[in-house]
């Protein structure tokens, strides 16, 4: 089934199972509406007026319509139960511990994706929205000895393969969608709240990153890019960029 | 049962000097207090809305299939403030997506299912003279009418219409142009749709005629009923929202505006929010916005769905001549749905951050609302099982509606299921979804629908062969754009992209389809023109028909073709259930309700 869904190449750890599932969902939907729709041809076609001048006042018998109706129910209390929950939950509860995952926050606003490091002492600096600028679009206080080793991009999230990711997710003004379609990841950025989004990105490559929320006129040119590297060009990377702090 | 028995006289006395009664051209047919009138009115209102909407659409498709290129015929009429040199801009694109959306749902659909079919064939069903609040009737019709004037003349305000997308998510519709002629014509509209509800409970429980129980009720007066109930109950905490986005943008409140927001790297303060239309004080949440319009819109869907399914049973009925299968089963599933549509709300929302407890909750409601949805489907499907098909044109669209709104029942499946989502929310493979419900499902329901009742509406028929072009090129076409949607996000392409898709590397193989698309848009636009030529020159030149020329059993068809003021030339009385058609040992193949019993 995955072959004819043409999904996107899976770059993430978790998305197997949510392709897994999008199959076997697909996989019920071609079952029922199969069996629907050649039901439904072999009436129009058995009980045509001309085939049937008569119609028969009590029409169907049987109990094949419950038995239907009772295997649709099994099967979605399978998918929920067996798959959905738990998937989701895995999610949204069992985040990876600060001390073993690549910590980033990003940070929407329209159109951009502001990303900041925490820098070797793994410590985020101090924001404050009075010293925003389009110098410093996340308004960074670079006087906090936190933020002295902080490092900042925009719309390039560079990150290691095979260490669990977990991306501080928040936005400057309007809802923005966080969506990564290789990765199988998608959060909305909601103003005002700060949202925790985690995953083990498992595949070296360059991913992007799309809106995947209407935020205003620039919408659809709101694209962000992911460079999955390993962890040697990872480490070179942020010694790269660090180089730029110093100057 | 008394003031119903004195209602039916005073229709039967009513009948009478209604030729000593003229009425003046205004009070008639403009200001009209007559549901027919009012139905009537709704209709051609409604329809004008689907073809403007359906004409927004067809705009922005160009847009999707050649981007960035001029739009041919009508490109230099759209003013250089929204398309430059025939180019469309990223702002109207956003408008004509925002509009079509509101348009589609709020001034074409509901309108003309419920305001249009309900208000003109339930009274007619039930046997009674007219709604039970006529001057309420006629007053939800005007502020509709009001709501939907508001609505275009946005197009032509300083900045636009509103262009935040039919859901007008904070902050963003708040700080954005065309929003507060968008507020203001939500609550017109919202207001209608209230006055009728509360005007269809109440003739439904007081006027039905003499033994027309309620288990005897024909399965489209159910629906109606329903669906009343969805619009009074989900409808108030959508105005309410409404008003609250309003004083957010004129009064500098603030309750959907967080603190510390930071647009286009200036602070919002208090002081500008009045000025611009950016944040107050700061301090609200832009989710509290979503929940309050989910808990409108979700049951909005089954506004739009249930009325359909009522349409689509009569026609079956009547063209299979024989009763629907499980009548019970139908009315308990529909009274089912409208409950259930109220706690499913959230699951628009699983992308915004949601906990395992509330996505468990919100999973496991949908996954039970589909059920009665299985149901209902399954009924009409068997139904058809020993029928004599008859397939007349309403015939055809109504049996269309069943693998049509399958498609779109089954699709909501993976969305309904939070895992899956990750991957389909916000994308085509949603558009594809919900269209395939409203589209070719309701829309194609409401033609079954003109079709069938045309006759009584006007005393004429309309074309058979006109029909059929309308049906058969409709169809195929609508498929052909709904279908590639569901690809094209399965392939991973967002909606309400003004390029299409094109920045995006992951689209590079998608975006064929926007022209293939664009292409069957166009040509379904097309095969509208049939239908409308149909519709006008039927109602002057259509065949004459009698009173019931589809030999149908509900108590519509036992009063005049059009009906008279006061609607039945005698008091109705019931005697049967809805659908005794081909009842064995009977003469004719259908033994109408009004039928008296045989000694």
């Amino acid at each position: 089934m995955l072959n004819y869904l043409g999904l996107p190449i899976a770059a993430s750890e978790h998305a197997g199972e949510i392709d897994h599932m999008i199959s076997l969902v697909h996989w019920l939907m071609l079952l029922m509406f199969v069996g629907w729709g050649l039901f439904f041809i072999y009436v129009l076609f058995r009980f045509r007026k001309g085939a049937n001048p008569r119609a028969d006042y009590v029409g169907a018998k049987g109990k094949l319509s419950k038995g239907t109706e009772i295997a649709i129910v099994v099967a979605e209390v399978v998918l929920l139960v067996g798959y959905a929950i738990p998937a989701w939950a895995r999610r949204v509860q069992q985040f990876p511990a600060e001390s073993e995952a690549t910590v980033v926050r990003v940070i929407a606003e329209q159109f951009a994706w502001n990303i900041h490091y925490p820098g070797a002492d793994g410590r985020f600096g101090r924001t404050d929205i009075n010293r925003v600028s389009s110098e410093n679009p996340i308004g960074l206080d670079r006087t906090d000895p936190d933020a002295k080793d902080d490092l900042t991009t925009i719309n390039q999230l560079t990150l290691p393969v095979d260490r669990p990711v977990l991306v501080h997710l928040s936005s400057k003004d309007v809802i923005h969608s966080f969506g990564l379609f290789e990765m199988r990841v998608k959060q909305d950025a909601v103003p005002g709240l700060d949202m925790p989004v985690w995953f083990i990105p498992n595949r070296i490559g360059d991913y992007e990153i799309a809106c995947s929320q209407l935020c205003g006129l620039g919408h659809y040119r709101m694209r962000g890019f992911i460079n999955v590297k390993s962890e040697a060009d990872y480490r070179a990377f942020l010694a790269e960029e660090a180089k730029f702090l110093t100057q | 049962m008394d003031n119903v028995a004195t209602l039916g006289t005073a229709a039967h006395e009513h009948a009478h000097d209604h030729a000593h009664e003229e009425l003046g051209f205004w009070r008639k047919y403009v200001f009209s207090q007559d549901h027919k009138v009012i139905g009537i009115q709704y209709a051609f209102t409604s329809l004008l809305f689907l073809l403007f909407g359906f004409g927004l659409m067809m705009v922005m498709r160009y847009q999707l299939a050649y981007p960035g290129s001029p739009i041919p015929l009508i490109g230099n009429w759209l003013g250089s403030a929204n398309a430059p040199g025939g180019i469309m801009l990223p702002e109207f694109y956003n408008q004509l997506g925002a509009m079509h959306g509101t348009i589609m749902v709020f001034l074409g659909v509901v309108p003309l299912a419920v305001g249009g079919f309900g208000n003109f064939v339930m009274p007619l069903q039930i046997g009674a003279p007219d709604m039970a609040f006529p001057k309420l009737n006629m007053m939800s019709y005007w502020v509709y009418f009001v709501g939907g004037v508001v609505m275009l003349v946005s197009f032509f305000m300083t900045g636009g219409a509103a262009q935040s997308g039919w859901t007008s998510y904070p902050p963003l519709a708040v700080i954005s142009p065309g929003q507060t002629m968008w507020l203001i014509g939500m609550i017109f509209l919202i207001t209608s749709s209230l006055l009728g509800s509360v005007n269809f409970i109440v003739t439904i429980v007081q006027l039905r005629a003499r033994g027309l129980t309620w288990m005897r009720l024909p399965f489209f007066v159910w629906a109606q009923f329903v669906t009343s109930f969805l619009l009074l109950l989900a409808f108030p905490p959508l105005e309410a929202a409404g008003v609250m986005q309003l004083m957010d943008r004129v009064a500098g409140t603030s309750f959907f505006m967080p603190s510390g927001l930071v647009v286009s790297n200036q602070v919002a303060t208090s002081l500008t929010g009045v000025a611009t239309g950016a944040v107050g004080s700061g301090g609200g949440n832009p989710l509290l916005w979503q929940h309050l319009f989910w808990f409108l819109a979700h049951p909005e869907v089954y506004v739009l769905i249930l009325p359909a399914m009522g349409i689509v049973s009569e026609v079956i009925a009547n063209n299979t001549r024989k009763p629907l299968w499980g009548y019970r089963a139908l009315v308990y599933s529909v009274g089912f749905l409208g409950f259930m549509s109220f706690i499913v709300w959230a699951h628009h929302m699983f992308m915004t951050g949601m906990g395992t407890t509330m996505s468990a909750f919100f999973q496991t409601t949908t996954m039970i609302i589909s059920i009665p949805s299985v149901v209902i489907l399954t009924a009409l499907l068997l139904s058809l099982w020993g029928a004599s098909i008859r397939f007349t044109t309403p015939m055809l669209f109504a049996l269309a509606f069943l693998p049509m709104f399958g498609i779109g029942g089954l699709t909501g499946l993976p969305l309904g299921l939070a895992p899956s989502d990750i991957h389909l929310h916000d994308t085509y493979y949603v558009i594809g979804h919900f269209h395939y419900v409203v589209a070719p499902g309701t829309i194609f329901a409401l033609f079954a629908g003109i079709y069938y009742w045309f006759p009584k509406a006007t005393g004429r028929q309309m074309n058979e062969l006109l029909g059929r072009i309308h049906f058969w090129g409709s169809f195929v076409c609508i498929n052909l754009v709904f279908a590639p949607m569901l690809i094209q996000g399965l392939g991973g392409m967002n909606r309400r992209l003004y390029d299409g898709g094109m920045q995006y590397a992951l689209n590079a193989d998608l975006l064929k389809w926007n022209v293939v698309i664009g292409m069957a848009a166009w040509t379904l636009g097309l095969f509208q023109l049939p239908f409308i030529i149909n519709f006008i020159m039927s109602i002057k030149w259509g065949k004459p028909v009698d009173n019931n020329p589809w030999e149908a059993t509900t108590l519509e068809w036992s009063a005049p073709s059009p009906p008279g003021h006061g609607n039945f030339l005698t008091e109705p009385v019931v005697y049967r259930g809805p659908y005794e058609y081909s009842v064995p040992g009977a003469a004719q193949d259908f033994t109408p309700q009004f039928e008296p019993e045989r000694a």
